[in-house]
């Protein structure tokens, strides 16, 4: 039950994240917006995995993580030099 | 028992976490000041919620995973953050007024940097520019 909670409280987190995606003034607000939500998924990704007792999803969560943060470091390097890959 | 009470106290400190850096997301007034919001307690609740599932799932494959996660995430979030947070002054973001760096002849700026909007030829010759900086115009040198 409480685990239930946890996973609406952390999807309407991620809905509040997303206003600052929305109307960020500058363009780095919006990457850190989204760097959040990612975040968020690898916590509901955790929960689904207390939730159902399967553990597959532990491992779903260290991919969500990975893909995190390549996808903020690849949106960095864009923002700072206009081009990821020369 | 014992182990669903100590499940339930870590998912709860990390939904407080969750919501705390949410919070600093959303009403900081500045990207530096939201970046450093986003990054620590988001962290610290995301860990815990791996702790959650270390506990749940014991000392198994499932749980031996968790930890790597943890490690995973002190490792990268960081990272990324430091990333963003130099992605923004590089564009030319400012600062709040009163926030000066401690050394300003330490700092490698961009010749200029533009507030809002990128010139539309700055892919290529700002990097150009900065690379001819640094290795030294007969311009700058005067002791």
């Amino acid at each position: 039950m409480t685990i239930r909670g946890a996973l609406v409280l952390t999807a309407i987190l991620c809905v509040l994240a997303s206003y600052r995606v929305i109307r960020g003034p500058t363009e780095p607000d919006r990457v850190i917006g989204l760097d959040a939500i990612a975040t968020n998924v690898v916590a509901i990704a955790v929960l689904v995995a207390l939730l159902t007792d399967r553990g597959l999803f532990i491992t779903v969560s260290l991919v969500l993580a990975i893909i995190g943060f390549i996808a903020t470091v690849a949106v960095a390097k864009f923002l700072t030099e206009g081009e990821v890959i020369e | 028992m014992i182990r669903t009470t100590l499940v339930i106290g870590l998912v709860v400190v990390g939904t407080f976490f969750l919501t705390v850096g949410t919070i600093g997301l959303l009403r900081l007034p500045n990207v530096y000041n939201r970046m450093h919001a986003t990054s620590k307690p988001t962290t610290l609740g995301t860990a815990s919620m791996f702790l959650a599932g270390f506990v749940h799932f014991g000392p198994g494959a499932e749980g031996l995973t968790a930890l790597v996660g943890i490690l995973f995430l002190f490792l990268t979030i960081p990272t990324g953050s430091h990333m963003i947070a130099r992605a923004a002054e590089r564009i030319g973001i400012p600062f709040v007024e009163g926030v000066t760096w401690p050394d300003p002849d330490a700092l490698e700026r961009p010749p200029e940097g533009t507030r809002d909007e990128r010139a539309p030829d700055s892919g290529d010759s700002r990097r150009y520019e900065t690379g001819a900086n640094r290795s030294g115009e007969p311009g700058d040198a005067e002791d």
